[in-house]
């Protein structure tokens, strides 16, 4: 599974943003316009999608799309 | 006209007393209770009378200080139906007594039950508004939570926090398009009210404006209202049933 093509298309579908504004250095709230809810809904989204839990303290971490999908990744490695 | 037609709801508490009428009400507007109690037979008498006038329920046994169990009553809920569209938090408990004598233990039952339990079941059932971009949420707060009441420290202080949380989950899902209330009975006559001695019912009448005591379907009947449509510019509120009581 390409996990950094799914991870994408979460996004644009969670936020309603264009695929090319989901650039690896984008943030979701100061980039792609996500508020505080809108986060914790996609990293809901991320753990009913692939299946994991990602502990709070994590989810804190992943502010920008790159830090997601890298993280994503480690995690389903 | 019915108000809630097609409506998933979630009722706390529901098997009897003021629960049970906003079950009986909210299916007779439509919609599919969904009963929640901690008593199995309780829980199937109700979802039976229901059931037996032609309104739907469903029912589940379950105890909502129990974050587990909750959270996966309202999967399960969510996977049959599609939705959830409300939730009426109405579970409660009272162990009345005064202050100085008070046990740790009554106090901590009281807020685990009233308060705490509002918080996982409004908390549990969030994921599947939001994701929905609406929902109603009506919590069942009293007007002891606002007057306060001797002998009832804890009661008073789950029911204060539940219109204090009330306020806050209404300013957090405000964006999603859920709205969440509070409604706060007076003097309801339940059950619990009717093995009280006749003296004393007319004395707390007689304090009471509309000089009676309220029906349990004088409740149900503005959680129905919050519930519906006709309600969507009303949230953050209390709204009191009490015949005047206070003002």
């Amino acid at each position: 599974m390409d996990i950094k093509a799914k991870v994408i298309d979460l996004i644009v579908e969670e936020l309603g943003v264009e695929v090319g504004e989901v650039t690896l250095e984008a943030s979701f709230i100061e980039d792609l316009g996500a508020d505080s809810l809108d986060t914790v809904e996609l990293i809901m989204k991320f753990e009913e999608e692939f299946d994991i839990d990602i502990a709070d303290e994590d989810a804190e971490g992943l502010t920008t799309v790159g830090k997601a999908i890298e993280y994503l990744q480690k995690q389903l490695d | 006209m019915k108000r809630l037609e097609d409506k998933v709801a979630i009722i706390t508490g529901a098997a009897r007393g003021i629960g049970f009428s906003i079950a009986e009400k909210i299916s007779e507007h439509g919609a599919t209770s969904v009963i929640i109690d901690l008593d199995k037979k309780a829980v199937d008498t109700a979802v039976q009378q229901i059931d037996d006038i032609g309104n739907r329920a469903i029912g589940f046994t379950a105890d909502v200080t129990n974050s587990e169990e909750i959270a996966s009553i309202f999967k399960e809920i969510h996977k049959e139906f599609g939705k959830i569209d409300i939730l009426i938090n109405n579970a409660g408990i009272t162990k009345d007594g005064l202050l100085m004598k008070m046990k740790e233990s009554d106090w901590d039952a009281v807020i685990n039950v009233n308060l705490k339990g509002t918080f996982i079941c409004t908390q549990k059932v969030s994921r599947y508004m939001l994701k929905n971009r609406s929902g109603i949420i009506v919590n069942i707060a009293s007007v002891i939570g606002l007057m306060g009441n001797a002998g009832q420290a804890n009661y008073a202080a789950s029911k204060g926090g539940i219109i204090a949380l009330t306020k806050s989950s209404a300013k957090e899902f405000a964006s999603r398009n859920i709205r969440v209330n509070a409604v706060a009975p007076g003097f309801i006559q339940t059950e619990m009210t009717d093995k009280l001695p006749q003296e004393i019912i007319d004395n707390y009448s007689a304090a009471i404006p509309l000089s009676r005591m309220g029906t349990a379907t004088d409740v149900a009947n503005l959680c129905v209202f919050l519930a519906s449509d006709e309600a969507g510019y009303i949230t953050g509120q209390t709204i009191q049933v009490d015949g005047g009581l206070i003002m």
